[in-house]
């Protein structure tokens, strides 16, 4: 039943397009005893079948959701908490905590009375904020050392976790369709060239390499938040090659094809060929490999984070919220500092990839179910 | 065949030369000042090698040079002593770098080895349970719990282990190799038993990370062989479905799958960096990632090749696997 219909979408449009030109669609019509095809069966353009297919599937649904309500967290959040101000966290001065280690001790007064006091040994100066308060209606996931408060920090950390995505894969994905592009449609000694230029770069560890730009950056007394730029500036040189493979390797196939005959016969121009009549044909596979690929940078931000080689310390992002549970100290007895990042994170990658495979299974003509 | 692998060979050459290239320099952007500054800084620490042992051999290595002409000529020195199979010293240790890696490998292959097994054990079975049952209930909840657990950070997981089963149940150890508390004339059994008892957790993260993209290759391919022509022959004959799915399609489905463990090479022998950190296990990937950050120019080189060599061998050991198990496969040219 599911299989006929769409038979009959894709027909659809082709009897329309022979509907103004000569009668016969109205002896079609006859054949099928007076019945209009187009009334039979709802016109859907491709578009329109992958994305019926897309929200056809229950995890891509929630994978969507979840995307949207982190955006909306990260991007929304901070206009309804109370602690935000000036585009990041405000520390809590409201309350003062005391940390440190508080040991009891007995001691006896010169009257004789026995006392029961705390030896108390601050960490460092007394604090005038909330310093790694617990968890209160007021803050729902406590307070960090700084006072600032866990919840809305989260919702400023996404924002920079879940942006800097987007712009190393679109870095990405534009540097590999052009040198994949080249290097498919020129192919011999260009072809050549870049793909050996890929094969290094492939087989580069890019963890190791992170881990020395990291110390490099540190020993050039690059500490800002640049510094978090110009590692994801580094990781799409690095990252462009599974992109190029993709594109190369299908422009191999499709330009052998008879369409691209007919575009060599009409004397179209080689930007043109390449990008009006090969490129098209790539793109869903390019849009699954950018969905995939948005979680993946998510998991490095958070790895930079977590070893403390990411964006500068003190700058909310969600990698250097788990960055926290390195140490033994915050990793036992506040784990409400670094458990909350870690959720959104993983989330967030299980998101973009629920959005990925559905891509893909709704771009896949070979899917029909 | 033999033409294919020595042109493939020649490639890899020019391949880890560029590698080489590549990460000499990035290392090298680093200023002399700092390396020496962090080298002092961990040596004060651990205890290392002498000031003038470290002045010597960063002499030796031409690191005492920060113009572009002097690392070109460090990188020449590197690249012969590499050639002539010596890799250097590194300057936290004070010893051979071959000698750190070979030490240090052997627990990073024995972490990796062992949850390669369990993953394969778990994960082989369900993909093609998975497969067989397409759409169905089981299908899906394991493929969602599979993504659940590849999307994972390592080393969120590792914390949180850490957390509930080390720190809150204290069923386990928070990390390392050996616990504090064993008597110094314990049995080999003991100490062995007591090294195995510290890495269920680091084994368990690296199966729950590793296990799904295994899963859901074995899926693919069991769904592949399904649709394909000899299985519905096999039914055609009127062979039972479990003669069909463990004859026909079990053994179909292990042809890609052997060049999928082809390239867990690197995986297993250049140990897993983070959850090494996490679990503090003294295995090449910690010791690596220490030398990295400090800028150990030899040994940060020495892993990186060591790394990149084992990739090379995996990428080339899948394809040549491919040609070896499924005689329909011819190489090209």
């Amino acid at each position: 039943m599911e299989e006929n219909k769409e038979i009959l979408q894709n027909a659809v449009p082709e009897a329309e397009d022979v509907a103004p030109v000569s009668g016969a669609n109205n002896n079609f019509n006859d054949n099928l005893h007076g019945e209009n095809l187009t009334e039979r069966a709802k016109v859907l353009s491709p578009g329109m079948t992958v994305l019926k297919r897309f929200f056809r599937s229950k995890l891509s649904v929630i994978g969507l959701v979840a995307l949207i309500a982190l955006f909306a967290f990260s991007f929304l959040g901070p206009v309804f908490s109370k602690w935000s101000g000036n585009g990041g966290s405000v520390k809590d001065y409201e309350h003062i905590n005391l940390i440190g280690t508080y040991i009891p001790i007995t001691y006896v007064g010169e009257d004789g009375t026995v006392y029961e006091a705390y030896d108390v040994t601050l960490d460092g100066n007394l604090l005038p904020y909330n310093s790694l308060g617990g968890i209160t209606a007021d803050h729902w996931m406590g307070t960090d050392y700084d006072g600032n408060d866990v919840f809305t920090r989260l919702m400023y950390g996404g924002r920079v976790s879940l942006t800097i995505g987007f712009v190393v894969v679109l870095l990405e994905t534009l540097l590999g369709v052009l040198l994949g592009g080249l290097a498919g449609y020129f192919g011999k000694w260009v072809d050549q060239l870049i793909m050996r230029i890929v094969d290094i770069l492939s087989c580069i560890p890019s963890l190791p390499i992170m881990l020395i730009l990291g110390a490099v950056f540190d020993s050039l007394g690059i500490v800002t938040i640049s510094k978090l730029y110009y590692m994801m500036l580094v990781l799409t040189l690095l990252g462009w090659t599974g992109v190029a493979k993709l594109v190369r390797g299908q422009i191999l196939s499709l330009r052998e094809q008879e369409f691209m005959l007919a575009a060599k016969c009409s004397g179209l121009s080689t930007g043109k060929k390449i990008f009006k009549h090969l490129l098209p044909n790539v793109i869903p596979q390019l849009i699954v490999f950018m969905t995939l690929g948005l979680g993946s940078v998510i998991l490095m931000e958070a790895t930079l984070g977590y070893l403390g080689i990411g964006a500068p310390i003190g700058t909310a992002t969600w990698g250097n919220m788990i960055q926290l549970a390195s140490q033994s100290r915050y990793r036992n007895y506040y784990p409400n500092l670094w458990l909350g990042a870690g959720i959104c994170i993983t989330l967030a990658i299980l998101a973009f990839n629920f959005v990925g495979d559905g891509l893909r299974d709704a771009f896949d003509p070979k899917m029909k179910r | 065949m033999a033409k294919y692998v020595i042109k493939r060979l020649l490639i890899a050459v020019l391949i880890l030369f560029g590698i080489s290239i590549l990460i000499y320099f990035l290392i090298r952007l680093m200023p002399v000042n700092y390396i020496v500054d962090k080298v002092t800084t961990q040596m004060s620490n651990n205890g290392g090698i002498s000031e003038e042992e470290l002045q010597r051999l960063l002499a030796l290595y031409g690191l005492d040079d920060d113009s572009f002409l002097g690392i070109l000529k460090g990188y020449w020195g590197w690249l012969t002593g590499f050639l002539k199979g010596d890799m250097g010293t590194s300057f936290q240790y004070n010893i051979k770098v071959e000698t750190i890696i070979k030490d240090r490998m052997g627990i990073s292959f024995g972490i990796s080895f062992v949850s390669l097994i369990i993953e394969m054990l778990i994960a082989i079975p369900l993909g093609i349970k998975c497969a067989c049952n397409q759409y169905g209930k089981v299908d899906y909840t394991v493929t969602v719990l599979c993504m659940i657990g590849m999307a994972f950070p390592s080393f969120f997981l590792g914390n949180m282990l850490i957390k509930w089963f080390a720190v809150d149940l204290g069923w386990f150890e928070t990390g390392g190799l050996v616990s504090s508390g064993l008597p110094h004339d314990a049995s080999a059994f003991a100490r062995f038993g007591d090294m195995a008892w510290h890495l269920v957790l680091p084994i368990f993260v690296m199966v729950i990370l590793d296990i799904g993209s295994l899963m859901r290759y074995t899926r693919t391919n069991t769904l592949e062989v399904l649709n394909a022509d000899y299985i519905r022959t096999a039914r055609a004959k009127g062979l039972s479905e479990g003669k069909v799915v463990y004859k026909h399609v079990f053994r179909n489905t292990l042809i890609p799958l052997i060049t999928v463990l082809s390239s867990t090479l690197p995986m297993l022998f250049g140990g897993a960096m983070i959850t090494e950190t996490v679990f503090d296990i003294p295995g090449i990937g910690q010791t690596a990632y220490n030398a990295l950050k400090i800028g150990d120019v030899p040994l940060a080189m020495g892993y990186n090749m060591f790394i990149a060599v084992l990739t090379v061998l995996g990428t080339l050991l899948a394809d040549l696997m491919y040609v070896v198990v499924d005689p329909r496969v011819k190489l090209g040219k």
